[in-house]
């Protein structure tokens, strides 16, 4: 394969794909996110975790 | 009885007697690593190894890189198979704390754009002539990321090993000189004083510890061949937000490290043999090296931009300068450069989000080459 075409190819897909995956990771993490929010601290489960010691 | 002394004395000047002038240059090269490392503080943890590695291969009848010898051994056994960059990425996988990038997930974007500049080498550096291989290698000198270098250089161009890792680390040390011209050339004054908000949303830990395994799976499913990178990092990151493993991270931020960065800078420096670094291919890669990184910070930079338009003024375009792995000093210098155009600007937890977004993306764009290099029945 010639240098223009290795080089078009490797551009063209690398940086691509990189920001196509990257992409993609966002998405998973605003889905975890989503699925699993942070609780805010209520007094039940402070209580909980006090009687858990 | 005279002839023996004369014997053992000729035997004893033999290392005098077959010190060559390239040896001799190289020697100072190694000597000129020490000071940068010793003296300067530019990545001493890896240029006082390399130099020191430099100077005792370059010492004539030593035989430190013949078949038997101490650092040959230790370069067949760690850097050929690639075992010591996967172990430094347990390190550094150990290390990294995601949270800030996980606040914001569109920050990860200015990851990917930091990596850019990786690939428009490679078309310069096949422009002026360089093989694909050797291109791809001094190409990734661009991620700012020494074990990601090292990595694929090994698997693809060996003979270029010494160059890239010095390249590698010691313009990743030269980021906080490297990146402020840019970042001023390529912003104004008043996207610099932008003033992003702080993030109060707290990420949970279910979340941390789901993190590096979707990672681990969706990028391993893209880029498989860049899985003992990215599978190393996200498995020291996972030991470090389970919280149940405490001896092995432990371990994955100091023992392993320590020992690995020992034998890895040791084996680089052994690579750097006078009659095989010293030539026109080295200044080349020195040269497109840095450029390498000029054009990431840049990249990052103008993605930045983009963000600041599309958000209409809500991201602070400097922090795109840290969408190069570098971490976490790219982080750092994003944040004087806001604070001095911006006294109440407080850059840094955005800019690490940006930073560690940029190592997730130097590796995956590495997994991204060396796929496309076996599709295209190089790798």
């Amino acid at each position: 394969m010639d240098n223009i075409k290795f080089g078009v190819i490797m551009t063209t897909l690398g940086m691509g794909g990189t920001l196509v995956s990257l992409w993609l990771l966002t998405l998973v993490m605003t889905a975890l996110k989503r699925a699993f929010p942070e609780r805010p601290e209520t007094p039940a489960n402070t209580a909980g975790k006090e009687a858990g010691k | 009885m005279i002839e023996a002394i004369q014997s053992s004395l000729h035997f004893l000047i033999s290392g005098f007697a077959a010190l060559t002038w390239q040896m001799a240059v190289m020697i100072a090269v190694g000597c000129l690593l020490l000071y940068l490392g010793i003296a300067k503080d530019y990545e001493p943890l890896l240029l006082l190894p390399i130099g020191f590695g430099a100077v005792l291969v370059n010492l004539p009848l030593t035989g430190m890189m013949d078949e038997h010898g101490l650092l040959r051994f230790f370069y067949d056994t760690g850097v050929l198979t690639e075992v010591f960059p996967c172990l430094i990425f347990v390190g550094i996988g150990a290390m990294t704390d995601f949270r800030p990038l996980l606040t914001r997930p569109s920050i990860l974007l200015l990851g990917a754009a930091g990596q850019f500049g990786i690939f428009l080498t490679i078309i310069l550096a096949l422009a002026l002539g360089m093989s694909q291989l050797d291109a791809v290698a001094v190409g990734v000198i661009g991620a700012c990321d020494g074990p990601t270098a090292i990595y694929v250089t090994s698997q693809y161009a060996p003979h270029l090993l010494g160059p890239v890792s010095v390249a590698a680390y010691s313009y990743m040390s030269l980021v906080p000189l490297l990146q402020p011209p840019i970042m001023r050339v390529l912003t104004t004054e008043k996207e610099r004083k932008i003033v992003m908000k702080a993030t109060k949303e707290k990420v949970s830990q279910t979340v941390c510890i789901l993190f590096p395994i979707a990672v681990t799976i969706v990028t391993c499913l893209i880029a498989p061949k860049g899985a003992p990178l990215m599978g190393m990092i996200m498995l020291g990151n996972l030991m470090r937000e389970s919280g149940v493993v405490s001896r092995l991270v432990g371990a994955a931020e100091n023992e392993i490290p320590n020992v690995v960065t020992l034998l890895l800078g040791l084996s680089i420096g052994a690579t750097m043999q006078a009659d095989k670094f010293l030539n026109t291919t080295t200044l080349l890669v020195l040269g497109l090296g840095m450029l390498a990184i000029i054009l990431d910070t840049a990249m990052g930079i103008l993605f930045g931009k983009l963000m600041c338009l599309v958000t209409k003024g809500q991201v602070n375009p400097l922090i795109g300068a840290a969408g190069i792995s570098a971490y976490p000093m790219a982080a750092r210098v994003a944040q004087v450069q806001g604070q001095r155009y911006n006294k109440r600007n407080y850059l840094l937890m955005h800019a690490m989000g940006a930073n560690t977004g940029g190592q997730v993306g130097s590796v995956m764009a590495a997994g991204i080459m060396l796929s496309i290099l076996q599709g295209l029945g190089l790798g």
